[in-house]
């Protein structure tokens, strides 16, 4: 079904501008209102209820849902139909983000624009199905083969899920770069108020696509139409360009070129950079009482919500404390990290896992300030007074 | 159509520029089968701006790159489903894949399975070589008994995959296997499997004298073209003697690899189904008692 987002069809599917619902499900939403036509999916805890979602509004609004066998093969469709000119997305958890690594990097490599909801589980291996964790925050970024940039969000409250998933489809139109929205079993499973963007606040990004003469047009250089710009233009198949789509090592024209040192060194350069040119562009964050803090947390995704509640009972008792969140965990926001480290005594680090962030974050601290790992696995979210005490300290 | 008679002026049309020669060997049967199908495109008369090509991992997944359009080079085993996510966003494109038995039947057969199952609109082109040609000759899930492979130096001895079998009990629209030796049927069969508004699978029987040939003394290209006419049987012809031959024909047979069109059906296509539900649903004109309503009970007397 070739797609055109009809914004009053959409608003009609998903109902009240003010809903009590389930993050997964405003992930749905905001898949959704972000324009996506094809979701291909896998069931699995706790991110079935993404796939439901789809299965139920998709088709309403004139998208297609498809239920794959599995992850591999959600993803390998979810890259198809993005070639094929649609908004596409899937969801899974961390057995099928594992499995879904080497279309990730398929996608990486061929600069494939698409939308991963990751609703985070424990592992290794099937782990605790029904609870969250924030497991896969390293594999996010290192996962598949090779050298490449993420992006990935992370969302901590049920709007953010909506957020921050039209949010991705926007990173992933204007970057040509799969987008994670890593939100996890605690998250995925909370239902909250949302309230849904008007039409006029919302802001859509759509891939460029090729408009070249067709004799002229080379698929993987930079742009031809917008100046000064990493990410070439999209030659929708179906429109003529005739163009070759591969994982290999290719050079500008598509072709392979496997044992081309140059080709790789600049096809790896360029997907890297068009992304981390712009590092400070894509940092998002949010800060509460970071002004004249000595002590920060810096957090993501689910913790920040006990996080800020430790922040809180700290400034009570007159502690100078912080709190640093990071919406977009990658690419990294070094600058941030870099200039917190460099203001306080203390950073400390709420995890549901055994310590992912905090390695990047103690290595842009680079050594300024002491790098506190709080780690909390098992499938319980942190207690305020267990991050507190973190905080009492000095 | 029509004005194109000779293969030079066949491949002008269809080759992309750029990416000559190929990576094959003397000898592969890769190009026959990318000839075939240029054959059956041309008789078409198809535009090629909207044929898509797809393909996995493997010697014969390197055909599109080949074609002149576009084409989506995916990861080993895989390109069925990519295909089925570019089929869904746009159906106008006739979707065509090559796919190796290895990508086809090994890492990719639960795809195969279930794109069948589904009958999704799409024309799978497998070219059988009975080995993992482009990694240097290991065991395929379609090496024969006895086969030599690099990893089965002793002789094969897992039964062979027969996925033509596999795609008829699965009720795919068409199915078809053929050897490279004889150019009429593979075309008349691409084509039929172009046009079937459902899922098509032709296999074609192709030698690969450099990994499977040699090890198996079919290295010279003569052999291995008369191994195929030796070696295979027409399911007609199967069927007769099964009827009337004698045991000794019957057993003669039974070894033999059948050829031929094993299914030709009219089925309902996914996305086509897909497309009626989304028709259904627009405008809210379904509730569930709706549906119910309008199914009267017919009792007959
Ligand atoms: C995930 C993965 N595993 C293994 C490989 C290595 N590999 C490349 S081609 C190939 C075999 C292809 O065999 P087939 O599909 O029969 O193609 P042929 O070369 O015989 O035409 C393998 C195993 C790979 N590319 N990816
Ligand atoms: S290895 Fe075999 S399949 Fe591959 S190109 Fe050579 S002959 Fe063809
Ligand atoms: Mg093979």
């Amino acid at each position: 079904m070739k797609y055109k987002r009809d914004p009053k069809r959409i608003r009609e599917v998903l109902g009240d501008k003010i809903q009590f619902i389930l993050g997964d499900m405003a992930c749905v939403y905001g898949g959704l209102l972000a324009g996506c036509s094809f979701f291909a999916g896998y069931p699995i805890t706790p991110a079935s209820e993404v796939a439901e979602g789809m299965a139920r509004l998709l088709p309403r609004v004139g998208g297609t849902y498809i239920q794959m066998e599995d992850e591999i093969g959600s993803l390998a469709a979810v890259i198809g139909a993005s070639w094929g000119g649609a908004k596409a997305m899937t969801a899974t958890s961390g057995p099928g983000f594992s499995l879904m690594m080497e279309n990730y990097g398929y996608a990486v490599m061929t600069e494939t624009p698409c939308v991963i909801v990751n609703v985070q589980r424990t592992g290794p291996s099937t782990g605790q199905p029904t609870l969250g964790a924030q497991g896969d925050m390293m594999q996010v970024r290192w996962g598949t083969h090779g050298d490449f940039e993420a992006i990935a969000l992370a969302p901590s409250t049920v709007q953010e899920c909506m957020d921050l998933t039209i949010e991705a489809f926007n990173l992933a139109e204007k970057y040509r770069n799969p987008v994670c929205v890593m939100t996890d079993g605690e998250i995925g499973h909370l239902r909250e108020r949302i309230v849904i963007p008007d039409e006029k606040e919302l802001k859509i990004i759509n891939r460029v696509p090729a408009t070249i003469d067709k004799e002229k047009f080379i698929p993987f250089s930079n742009s031809q139409i917008q100046k000064n710009s990493k990410v070439p233009d999209f030659p929708t198949f179906g429109t003529g360009y005739h163009t070759y789509v591969t994982g290999l090592t290719h050079n500008i024209y598509g072709f392979p070129a496997t044992d081309k040192q140059k080709d790789h060194q600049e096809l790896v350069l360029r997907i890297t950079t068009k992304i981390t040119d712009d590092r400070e562009k894509l940092t998002m964050v949010e800060k509460l009482y970071i002004d004249d803090a000595k002590i920060a947390v810096v957090t993501y995704g689910a913790t920040a919500r006990p996080a800020e509640t430790a922040v809180e009972m700290a400034r009570r008792k007159g502690i100078k404390v912080g709190m640093l969140r990071l919406k977009l965990v990658w690419p990294f926001p070094i600058k941030e990290i870099q200039n917190l480290a460099s203001q306080v005594d203390k950073i400390v680090v709420p995890e549901m896992n055994l310590g992912q962030i905090v390695h990047p974050i103690r290595e842009y601290s680079e050594g300024q300030c002491e790098v506190v790992n709080v780690p909390k696995v098992g499938g319980e979210m942190h207690l305020p007074h267990e991050i507190f005490k973190y905080l009492e300290g000095k | 159509m029509g004005e194109i008679k000779t293969a030079g002026e066949l491949n002008k049309k269809y080759l992309r520029e750029g990416m000559w020669p190929t990576i094959f060997c003397n000898g592969c049967g890769n190009g026959v089968v990318l000839e075939y199908t240029f054959w059956a495109l041309e008789e078409l008369g198809l535009d090629m701006d909207k044929v898509a090509f797809a393909s996995g991992i493997g010697c014969s997944s390197r055909l599109p790159g080949y074609i002149n359009a576009d084409g989506l080079h995916t990861t080993h085993g895989r390109a069925i489903a990519f295909a089925t996510g570019l089929k869904a966003a746009n159906p106008d494109l006739t979707v065509i894949i090559f796919t190796g038995d290895g990508d086809c039947a090994g890492i990719g057969g639960n795809h195969f399975i279930h794109a069948a199952r589904r009958n999704i609109d799409m024309t799978v082109i497998m070219i059988n070589n009975f080995i993992y040609g482009m990694t240097g000759g290991q065991l395929a899930p379609t090496t024969p008994i006895g086969g030599i492979a690099t990893t089965a130096p002793y002789g094969n001895i897992e039964h062979p995959f027969d996925l033509c079998v596999v795609a008829k009990a699965l009720g795919a629209s068409y199915v078809a296997r053929w050897t490279v030796s004889h150019p009429y049927q593979p075309i008349k069969s691409i084509k039929e499997g172009i046009q079937k508004k459902g899922f098509s699978y032709i296999e074609f029987l192709a030698p690969c004298p450099t990994a499977y040939g040699r090890r198996n003394k079919l290295g010279d290209i003569q052999r291995l073209w008369e191994w195929y006419d030796k070696n295979t049987i027409l399911i007609e012809d199967y069927e007769r003697i099964m009827k009337y031959g004698d045991e000794k024909e019957k057993e003669r047979a039974k070894k033999m690899i059948q050829i031929g069109v094993f299914q030709d059906v009219e089925k309902p296509e996914f996305f086509t189904e897909y497309q009626k539900l989304v028709e259904r649903l627009q405008g809210n004109t379904i509730t569930k008692t709706s549906s119910v309503k309008s199914k009267k009970m017919v009792v007959k007397k």
